[in-house]
């Protein structure tokens, strides 16, 4: 029943979030330029272009253009992307697929070498490899990622001619989805970019486990473990881990936000055909309608993923109760 | 009968199979993927591209910027206004649909419609002789029905006529929204597409029934992938996973030389970058010295080595060689000294402060350019304040003519000097749309009257002689600061031709590429 209200609340407080990002969007829409450069060519006359800007209703006061946006919106129709011709939503949509499986295999790699290299750094801090894993993250740190695909790019896809270097290689239209997941030519495509999107999530993750872990190992209840002579396995991943989680899962939902906001570059160093790369070449074509819809997408992706992590928070420590989260 | 060409078919088959001239596979990538399939929704590089790939023109441009026969197979001058041309017979388009003049008029008459191309044919109209003959018939005596007959490529009307699913007319020409031609092709090209995602790919293969049997282009599949980012690009050829790619980024260049297995193609190219002085907001800049000095201050030949990286050719005018106007006596005139001093004689030894603009994302090197221009014009004290923007929200600005100083770049849509002219130089007037981007509100009636004479001229020689006038009065009065015409650069996998298919209009012609 908790999580029913949590859910209904949480709802509307997504609606609210929505309302305010639309407005945003709208507003700043007369400053990202104007489209009909994007549209027409270059001889064509003032007058032709106004009488296109006349038709497209751009010319109409903020609130008209707002009120006529938000009662199409309710109804799922976030408007027509100049570029594409095709409703925004859905175009968006289309691109969706690519990006989901980037960020969900960025998220594999952080998780899986993180996970590892963070337990071991926490028990083992003084060892020469949780030195060196420590040392690397620096760098990994506060090299920017678009730096990383194109260094990335030169070795493994020039150099060493192993991986290739753009795009998403061949799909498997499964109806609803295309995924990159089921060929191999769609795998080996994925490799670099998920690598270097992951690479800036992935220092912080590692030291963030191995700090949270390092404080947990010297509390009483780890000391009292070891006193009953458990197997240290046991004390590691079952008392010290599962304990460590918590702030690992609530640093992590919020970054799953700035995963999406670096797949704009990501995609677009290795030209992958997603969402990201999408957004920001509507923003060079001034292709509004898109803009705004890719803005309202990715607010409801934040409050989904913060829903769901609020959510994860309760089954791993049942000692948090949702209603107690709130906010 | 119909067994005998049966047999004649498959043996060509087999023969063309067997000598494996048309199993090449095409990777190319460009920076971006054309917008629409229309060739009429939009007057761009990229439309034009496309359209020498999936339809014919009338006629085309040769590598001396002369006119090979394309669709039309011969022209003839009948008298001052009008223009004969046949008609190649035997020409199939893809639908199956043989081309006829009708086809031609038809599509003429389209073009006619489109916002974008109108303005070039307003003085023209066509009119179908027989089923093979057409004549372009002009209000005037008129120099360019050549150069526009490069823009005509014939549609197929039978394929373009009728309602589509929407209840459309599958004609229309549509800016924004679903239309029927946006996506869906039927031209007498070399390729025909076989699927496209916008934004993603594009695959073309070669059509079978293409009337051109002399060509030696051998592609027989094109795979074409946008790919934004330049360093990307690059990388993509360099690892072999693209055979073709354009532009080639200035920085670039050496490295796509220098390897192995990879070969680059410059050549100058026709888009002039400048700036343009506004004398309306600026009482300084209405007097000549002040814009003599201005262009003797800016090291134009010194942009082009240090910034271009000699990726481009410095300039003293509009016309690039080549074009009738160019004038081989204006020469780049940087002179520090003279300019200081030309500041002087004009009362402005301590110089003033200006704004300027420029774009961040138009042109090569557009704000580094900038940003070399303000400080060479420090040195005749005259402080600019610059404010650099991506082009989306640079072009408001221009409209406005926001700053006293703002950058341009043109292609002329004709490939002749007179629309530099018209469109740079001219008075700017609002009713007859002339001097629509001469944000520097230069006037001069010498130049409008032989502007407008040039228009109606149809002696080349005379014309010429005009056009080349005109650059000498802009060079002189200093109606604009020259900067260069950028240069193109496209890079191809060993083996892979292109040296023989590009141009300096930058639409390579696909269907005569060769590979080895």
């Amino acid at each position: 029943m908790d999580t029913l209200a949590f859910l209904i609340k949480r709802l509307g407080q997504a609606a609210v979030v929505m309302l305010v990002i639309s407005i945003i969007g709208f507003s700043i829409q007369d400053n990202l330029g104007d489209p009909l450069r994007e549209l027409v060519g270059q001889s064509v006359s003032e007058e032709v272009r106004d009488e296109l800007r006349e038709e497209m209703g751009l010319n109409d006061p903020f609130f008209v253009q707002y009120w006529r946006f938000l009662t199409k919106a309710v109804q799922g129709d976030l408007g027509t992307s100049y570029f594409f011709k095709k409703p925004a939503l859905e175009v968006i949509m289309g691109k969706f697929p690519a990006t989901f499986e980037l960020v969900l295999a960025a998220t594999f790699i952080i998780i899986f070498v993180s996970v590892p290299v963070g337990i071991y750094c926490a028990i083992h801090p003084k060892s020469f490899f949780s030195r060196l894993a420590m040392a690397v993250s620096i760098v990994g740190i506060s090299v920017p990622v678009f730096l990383t695909a194109i260094f990335s790019i030169y070795i493994f896809a020039i150099y060493l001619d192993w991986l290739p270097s753009y795009g998403r290689g061949d799909t498997v239209d499964l109806g609803f989805w295309r995924t990159g997941f089921l060929s191999l030519d769609g795998l080996s495509h994925l490799i670099l970019p998920a690598l270097a999107l992951s690479s800036i999530m992935l220092p912080l993750f590692i030291r963030l486990i191995r700090g949270e872990m390092m404080e947990v190992l010297r509390s009483e209840y780890v000391r009292f473990a070891w006193a009953k002579g458990l197997h240290p396995s046991r004390v590691y991943l079952l008392h010290a881990f599962k304990n460590t989680l918590l702030p690992v899962i609530t640093v992590g939902g919020v970054q799953v936000g700035t995963l999406i906001a670096y797949t704009i570059l990501t995609e677009t160093v290795f030209q992958w055909p997603g969402m990201g790369f999408l957004f920001l070449e509507a923003v060079n074509r001034v292709d509004t309608p898109l803009i705004i819809a890719y803005i309202i997408v990715v607010g409801l992706i934040f409050v989904i993923t913060n829903t769901i992590v609020d959510l994860v928070y309760t089954m791993v420590n049942p000692m948090v109760r949702i209603t107690g989260v709130k906010g | 009968m119909k067994k005998t060409l049966m047999f004649l078919a498959t043996a060509m088959v087999a023969v063309v199979m067997a000598s494996g001239a048309y199993a090449k596979t095409l990777k190319m990538a460009y920076d971006a993927d054309p917008v629409s399939l229309d060739p009429h929704e939009q007057l761009s590089g990229g439309t034009l591209q496309l359209s020498h790939m999936v339809f014919d023109p009338l006629v085309r441009w040769n590598k001396d910027l002369g006119f090979d026969a394309r669709l039309a197979e011969s022209w003839e001058r009948v008298d001052e206004l009008t223009m004969r041309f046949k008609i190649r017979q035997g020409v199939k388009f893809h639908s199956g649909n043989m081309l006829t003049a009708k086809d031609v008029v038809w599509t003429f008459d389209r073009i006619k419609g489109s916002e974008d191309f109108k303005a070039i044919f307003s003085k023209m109209s066509m009119k179908m002789v027989d089923d093979h003959t057409v004549d372009i018939v002009t209000d005037g005596p008129f120099p360019l029905v050549l150069h526009n007959a490069t823009y005509i490529f014939p549609m197929d009307s039978a394929f373009y006529s009728g309602t589509d699913a929407n209840g459309k007319d599958k004609g229309d020409i549509v800016k924004h929204g679903d239309s029927f031609a946006s996506k869906t092709v039927s031209g007498t090209g070399p390729f025909t597409i076989t699927s496209r995602e916008q934004g993603v790919k594009v695959e073309f293969a070669r059509f079978a029934d293409y009337w051109d049997a002399s060509s030696k282009g051998n592609v027989s599949k094109i795979v074409f992938t946008p790919i934004k980012e330049a360093p990307t690009r690059v990388a993509a050829l360099l690892s072999g996973d693209v055979d073709f790619i354009a532009p080639v980024p200035p920085t670039d260049l050496d490295r796509v030389r220098n390897n192995d297995g990879t070969e680059l193609i410059t050549m100058s190219g026709t888009r002039i970058i400048t700036f343009q002085m506004d004398q309306n907001r600026r009482e300084e800049f209405k007097n000549p010295k002040v814009r003599q000095a201005i262009v003797h201050a800016i090291n134009n030949e010194g942009i082009v080595q240090k910034i271009m990286k000699g990726f481009g050719t410095a300039a003293a005018q509009m016309s690039p060689k080549g074009y009738l106007g160019y004038n081989g006596g204006l020469k780049p005139r940087y002179d520090i000294a003279k300019a200081q001093s030309l500041m002087k004689e004009a009362g402005y030894d301590k110089g003033f402060t200006v704004t300027m603009m420029a774009p961040n994302n138009r042109y090569v090197n557009d704000f580094k350019i900038a940003e070399a221009v303000q400080s060479m014009l420090a040195k005749i004290n005259i402080k600019v304040e610059l404010t650099t923007m991506p082009k989306a929200q640079y072009w408001p600005k221009f409209d406005e003519r926001a700053a006293d100083m703002m950058m341009i770049g043109w292609h002329s849509d004709t490939e002749d000097s007179a629309n530099f002219y018209e469109f740079l130089a001219m008075t700017p007037n609002k009713d007859t749309g002339k001097g629509q981007y001469n944000a520097g509100n230069y006037s001069n009636e010498r130049v409008d009257q032989l502007t407008e004479a040039t228009l109606i001229m149809t002696d080349d020689e005379e014309r010429a002689k005009a056009l080349q006038d005109i650059e000498k009065i802009l060079h002189e009065d200093a109606a604009f600061v020259p900067l260069h015409w950028q240069d193109l650069a496209w890079a191809a996998r060993t083996g892979v031709h292109i040296e023989d298919v590009v141009n300096v209009m930058n639409f390579p012609y696909l269907g005569d590429l060769v590979i080895d």
